[in-house]
């Protein structure tokens, strides 16, 4: 197949039941949006594992790289003081 | 499409069979637009509440005691920020813009928890709103955490993960000043004195008083009733109090032991009112604070959007 009759690469979220969130589950190529729908539910959903489906062209998601995870995420090593356990209040009162 | 299948009475039906059956209601879900508007109304609210509640804290964090205080409450007040972004963008889901919320807010139409209308005098004011209005704050989202529209039920379940630290690094400050100076312990005492009777009015009129409670109930907006989560509060933070060595602001406060719970004074539902309406300490400083900020910030906005529109102008060149 020549590059210009390449289909679309489309991101498949499935949210299994209500009130939870959609989850990525995986991808699969289709002409529009709602074929990928369709191609999700005949490919990822056969077995009920979900009640509503989300597809994204990949091409829209932009995503954060590895590479940057120093950037990104270093510099809240250095702050405990984000987290609930930092603070140790005795036994008596220590439910909160 | 199922608007021409079903009237308007079954898709009701529908709807309220799958409340009671404890599914949730996602966004693109028919829904009642009276469940709707009540919706945007209490989570509107809720987002107003987090934005405004920064500012009795970023009052003082230019003033905290030592960097560690003040790396602590500036982190938590960040908290706030980020509660108050997951809620208004959880309140767009059902179809009403940030521009429309910010206005309602500033002209007065939506409100927000009427205890950010007191002001905090004293370094032990942050202690107290860390342990007291985010405490009370907690109890009440708990529960909110199974409310039936799933986006709010969600943002509900990270904030509550989020706020556990708020509540302790409150009453860690106050720890230390309950057990410092005299001085420091009268700090702690007249904070306790100034927020206690407010926290208890977070959670709103009593049951048979509150306007929107009975239908909010019905729909699983609302999962426990006001006077529920009050005495839930009440009942969990008065050893907490005892345990600081500090004495609650109520002669009426005392335990029943039939009950195994407290019995409390009453609050003073005509300071409720009048503060809710606009009278309390600090209604206009509050609203013209966030007005000036939001006014201030437009440049800002501007630049982003002007940046975009330069970007797409070379990408199309
Ligand atoms: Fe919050
Ligand atoms: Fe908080």
């Amino acid at each position: 197949m020549s590059s210009e009759q390449q289909l679309k690469l489309f991101e498949v979220f499935v949210r299994s039941k209500r009130g939870l969130d959609h989850k990525h589950v995986g991808s699969l190529h289709a002409e529009d949006a709602e074929q990928a729908l369709e191609y999700a539910r005949d490919c990822y959903t056969r077995r009920s594992e979900g009640v509503s489906i989300w597809v994204v062209n990949s091409s829209d998601i932009v995503a954060s790289q590895e590479e940057d995870a120093e950037s990104f995420y270093d510099p809240m090593d250095d702050k405990p003081y984000r987290h609930a356990t930092h603070y140790q209040l005795p036994d008596a009162v220590n439910n909160m | 499409m199922s608007q021409f299948k079903y009237s308007e009475q079954q898709l009701e039906k529908a709807f309220q069979a799958r409340v009671d059956a404890e599914q949730k209601i996602e966004p693109k879900d028919w829904m009642p637009e009276a469940y709707r508007k009540n919706l945007i109304r209490q989570m509107s609210q809720h987002a107003h509440s987090e934005v405004i509640g920064m500012q009795p804290e970023g009052n003082w964090i230019s003033r905290a005691p030592t960097l560690r205080r003040k790396m602590v409450l500036l982190a938590k007040v960040q908290d706030e920020g980020g509660h108050a972004l997951y809620l208004y963008s959880a309140t767009e889901t059902l179809g009403v813009t940030r521009d429309e919320l910010i206005e309602a807010l500033h002209d007065g139409r939506a409100k927000y928890a009427s205890i950010f209308n007191y002001p905090s005098l004293s370094w032990a004011d942050i202690g107290a709103i860390g342990w007291l209005v985010d405490g009370a704050a907690i109890v009440n989202q708990i529960t909110l955490q199974r409310t039936s529209y799933g986006p709010y039920a969600r943002a509900m379940v990270r904030i509550c993960k989020e706020e556990s630290f708020h509540q302790r690094q409150g009453y860690e400050s106050l720890m230390v000043l309950a057990n410092g100076s005299p001085e420091q312990k009268a700090m702690a005492q007249d904070a306790l004195n100034r927020w206690w009777w407010p926290a208890l009015m977070m959670f709103g009129p009593h049951d048979g008083e509150s306007a929107h409670s009975a239908q909010s109930m019905k729909w699983k907006i609302k999962r426990k009733s006001n006077d529920e989560l009050r005495q839930a509060f009440i009942d969990q933070t008065m050893p907490q109090i005892e345990f600081l060595g500090l004495t609650v602001p109520d002669p009426e406060m005392k335990w029943n032991e039939q009950r195994g719970s407290y019995d409390h004074g009453e609050i003073d539902w005509d300071e409720f009112q009048r503060v809710i309406n606009g009278d309390g300490p600090c209604n206009r400083d509050r609203i013209e604070h966030h007005k000036k900020a939001h006014a201030e910030g437009a440049w800002v906005r501007d630049a982003l959007r002007a940046y975009e529109s330069k970007k797409r102008q070379r990408l199309a060149a």
